[in-house]
């Protein structure tokens, strides 16, 4: 009895039919976005004309809603910065409360006005070009350049992808992300974690055994992962991060840095006037040329050019790196208390992966090193690495490959309980697929509802983790307390995407149950946003509802023509003619286009090969019974046909 | 005679338990694909191939492993991988949702099974459940040995009390050297079917842990400061 689902699992992706269309790897990240594809096991980077991989995650609008994205678009942001969107990933499954300004200015113009909606509760939304647009929305537009890229590159359709995130991103940055893919029109076959992506692409490219370290700091996250690696098997031992940190927030440092300057300048009076969020937009990618000139040069003088009154900033590299120091410091203090989870030392670890932009600053490489005590290896192109990985992945998901990804999840998950402690249901660093059952009770008399709290975090208070979601059980029969057996499973997929099922134990009674995604959309605005954005929704729906039956339809004629092989003999010459003509009238209209009668045929198969398989059970069970175990059958079998020994041995043993 | 009575009695309920819903040795399930026989707790259909929802067994059956204290980190980690390879949702990511359905429960009860045997602490209590049931219902929880106690609360005092890095890590290595002796002490246990023993010794296992855990924290605190 399933009473709830809080994210449906994986909202049934169209699974693959005929077309061996490629799927593609996407980076998608704060700052720049890459898109790589692989077949034969040779990955590559896709490039526009001029050799360029990195595609600015900037969305320029125009006042009809059309969008430009990347490095035009970010050409826009000194000329018309009120059009201009950047940074965009920072705000996926993210409240107004969760975002950082500058100078007391977000570099966003966040829509406050929600029709009495608590807004401190629900995903930000933007206005920009005079249109109010969600995070997600903006990332797939981001996302649809990507697949138009890859498009006029194969000179074919593009459907399915696999996105990676960063490993620390929570249940709602990962469902927004998913939400994204599916506006942009893209099946995501998996979301993979940064610096497993990177792992697996430096791994099976350099041939690294061992235990390893991927250090990945990006535009706008940071992540640790520490993975093992062996013959063909990643396995991440332990993974932390924070979210909210990364080359932006160097800009935020100097920008921060450049306006107290500019403010010291000047009389108290003057200049005192609150930053407009395009000005901040404009200090910050000031701040951002500034820092990537530092990379390579000494020092260097920067203009602030704004209300006509232009000012100097002179910056030099010790400057800037006592600016962003505290912060460096931060990612380092992370990666011991993962190296502590994952039970290692720094000399366990045989090599540390470089991956993101931000580790070009020289800061960075200089303190990893430290920790590390060894030089961080960055041999493959810390921009494009993560994008490799994930287009590695994709073939291995659709094509086959003997490489394995055993992930963690990042972040613990708990319930709220008395006095709002959190009480923790799967800690960090739990391989995943993972599910755990809790069992609650009524705490009154004919109590026949009850609230629970979803969170994530490592903190001990509700206030300190961040609320996933909240659910009410309804419809508990009345019984005295402590009397009703509720239990609720959490489980975890291998995307990192939370499931919450919920069932009465005792009286198997149906309760109803109301989900309030904390920072997600509901599913009536995903639909709504699915609507305006591509007109031919219903022509995408009615196509996957199609591929499904079809495939559906093909594993049912598969299974069926294999077991006539092993106990053909069961039937007699007339019954199996009959069979094969039902199944011929399945793949006729297998080859058709109407799923109504895809089902039906299947239906009818069904129907007419069940006293086949009742047939087949009696032989079964009577064999069972006589001391002949199923595993002898199947090695007989086995020799007999079947190329591949697939058949179980476990429980032999 | 009374103890061998009343063992022989345990014995009988517990395998009446056991037969009732649960796999018999020569259980047969239909597979959901092709309708076929299949045997309990086989990973795919011998037939049509289809991967199967994952059967009633404890972890060492889930890993093929014998139920012993006693195991090579190493072989349980090929184990463990070889099982992921052919059950993990990314094999089956282009599959029909029932596939993919099953094929996490798969990789789920696997992944469970592989935390539950891979740390020694975890091993030993879950192998005292598995040959005690019904004997030792309370399970390995509550320290009411009284020497036991003591030395919990002696060396929780001791570390609360401590200033300086020196000290904590002078308890840090004494409670290592403790969880060793322990891990010996439970493989004999185990091994002789010695479960009172087994039992008092995971409960040991159990607080020196907690005590290691919080020696660490303690010297990063002092670290820090």
């Amino acid at each position: 009895m399933v009473l709830l689902q809080i994210h449906e699992p994986g909202e049934t992706p169209v699974p693959h039919d005929d077309d061996k269309g490629l799927a593609i790897g996407i980076d998608l990240g704060t700052t720049n976005s890459v898109v790589a594809i692989s077949s034969d096991g040779k990955p590559e980077v896709l490039r526009d004309e001029d050799g360029q991989a990195l595609v600015p995650s900037v969305v320029a609008y125009a006042a009809d809603g059309s969008a430009v994205v990347g490095g035009m678009a970010r050409q826009l942001l000194l000329d018309r910065p009120e059009c201009v969107i950047g940074s965009v990933k920072r705000l996926m499954g993210r409240g107004v409360g969760d975002l950082k300004s500058l100078a007391g200015t977000l570099p966003f113009d966040v829509d406050t006005a929600d029709g009495g909606q608590d807004t401190e509760l629900s995903m930000v939304r933007l206005k920009v070009a005079g249109h109010r647009l969600t995070p997600v929305e903006i990332s797939a537009d981001i996302l649809k350049a990507l697949k138009e890229r890859t498009e006029e590159h194969l000179g074919g359709t593009v459907d399915r992808a696999v996105i990676t995130v960063p490993a620390y991103f929570d249940d709602a940055a990962r469902t927004a992300t998913k939400d994204a893919a599916r506006l942009a029109g893209l099946q995501v076959l998996r979301l993979v974690n940064e610096p497993t992506a990177a792992a697996l692409a430096y791994g099976l490219d350099k041939g690294a055994e061992g235990l390893y370290a991927v250090y990945d700091l990006g535009g706008g996250t940071f992540d640790i992962s520490v993975l093992r690696m062996e013959k063909g098997v990643f396995q991440v031992l332990a993974t932390g991060g924070d979210a909210a940190l990364g080359g932006d927030d160097f800009d935020h440092a100097i920008a921060g840095h450049f306006l107290s300057q500019r403010a010291a300048g000047r009389d108290a009076g003057e200049g005192s006037d609150p930053l407009t969020s395009n000005e901040a937009k404009i200090v910050l990618m000031t701040a951002r040329l500034a820092k990537e000139c530092l990379s390579r040069q000494d020092g260097g003088e920067w203009m602030l050019g704004m209300d006509g009154d232009p000012s100097r900033h002179a910056l030099d590299r010790t400057m800037l790196e006592s600016l962003i120091e505290p912060l460096v410091e931060r990612t380092i203090h992370i990666c011991r208390g993962v190296m502590e989870d994952a039970k290692v030392t720094p000399t366990d670890i045989s090599g540390v992966v470089l991956v993101g932009g931000s580790t070009r600053v020289p800061l960075v490489r200089r303190k990893v090193a430290e920790l590390f005590g060894a030089e961080p290896l960055a041999d493959i192109d810390p921009d494009e690495v993560v994008a490799v990985g994930a287009a590695l992945q994709a073939e291995a998901l659709t094509v086959g490959s003997d490489t394995l990804l055993l992930d963690v999840t990042p972040l613990s998950l708990g319930i709220e309980t008395m006095g709002g402690m959190v009480e923790k249901i799967i800690p960090r660093n739990t391989p995943v697929p993972v599910a755990k059952a809790q069992e609650f009770t009524t705490y009154q008399d004919g109590q026949t509802a009850m609230s629970i709290q979803v969170l994530q975090g490592e903190r001990e208070m509700t206030d300190q983790c961040r609320s996933l979601a909240r659910f009410d059980l309804r419809g508990i029969p009345p019984m005295t307390a402590g009397a009703a057996r509720v239990r609720v499973t959490f489980a975890v997929d291998a995307d990192g995407l939370l499931t919450v099922v919920a069932a009465e134990d005792t009286t198997g009674i149906e309760a109803q149950v109301e989900v309030k995604p904390s920072y997600g959309l509901t599913e009536e605005e995903l639909s709504a946003m699915l609507h305006d954005s591509m007109k031919h929704a219903a022509a995408d729906m009615s196509r996957r509802l199609l591929t499904e039956a079809r495939v559906e339809s093909e594993r049912a004629l598969m299974a069926l023509r294999a077991a006539l092989e092993v106990d053909g003999d069961l039937l007699s010459a007339g019954e199996t003619s009959e069979l094969e003509k039902v199944m011929a009238q399945v793949e006729e209209a297998n080859a058709g286009d109407d799923r109504d009668s895809i089902a039906a045929a299947a239906e009818t198969l069904e129907n007419a090969s069940r006293p086949f398989a009742e047939r087949r059970m009696d032989r079964g069970i009577r064999r069972a019974l006589g001391g002949v175990s199923v595993e002898d059958l199947e090695q007989k079998t086995e020799q007999l046909e079947k190329p591949e020994p697939v058949a179980a041995k476990a429980r032999g043993l | 005679m009374t103890d061998t009575f009343s063992g022989n009695l345990e014995n009988t309920v517990a395998q009446t338990g056991g037969e009732g819903p649960g796999p018999g040795p020569a259980s047969v399930a239909a597979c959901w694909s092709c309708k076929g026989p299949v045997s309990a707790g086989a990973l795919f259909c011998p037939v049509c191939e289809a991967v199967q929802p994952p059967g009633q067994m404890d972890h060492f059956q889930r890993l093929g492993l014998q139920a012993a204290f006693d195991i090579d980190p190493d072989s349980l980690d090929r184990l463990y991988f070889d099982l992921q390879r052919r059950l993990h949702p990314d094999r089956f990511a282009t599959r029909t949702p029932r596939e993919k359905a099953f094929s996490q429960s798969q990789a789920t009860s696997l992944n469970e099974a592989y935390e539950a045997l891979k740390d020694p602490l975890r091993r030993a209590d879950y192998l005292v459940h598995l040959r005690g049931s019904g004997v030792l219902r309370e399970g390995c929880n509550q320290i009411n040995d009284p020497v036991i106690l003591m030395e919990a609360m002696e060396l929780r005092e001791a570390l609360a009390e401590a200033q300086t890095r020196e000290e904590v890590d002078r308890i840090a290595t004494e409670t290592e050297a403790d969880i060793a002796d322990c891990l010996i002490g439970l493989s004999a246990a185990f091994r002789g079917n010695d479960l009172d023993g087994a039992c008092g010794l995971t409960t040991r296992l159990k607080y020196l842990t907690k005590l290691a855990d919080e020696a660490r924290v303690h010297r990063k605190a002092l670290a820090e400061n």
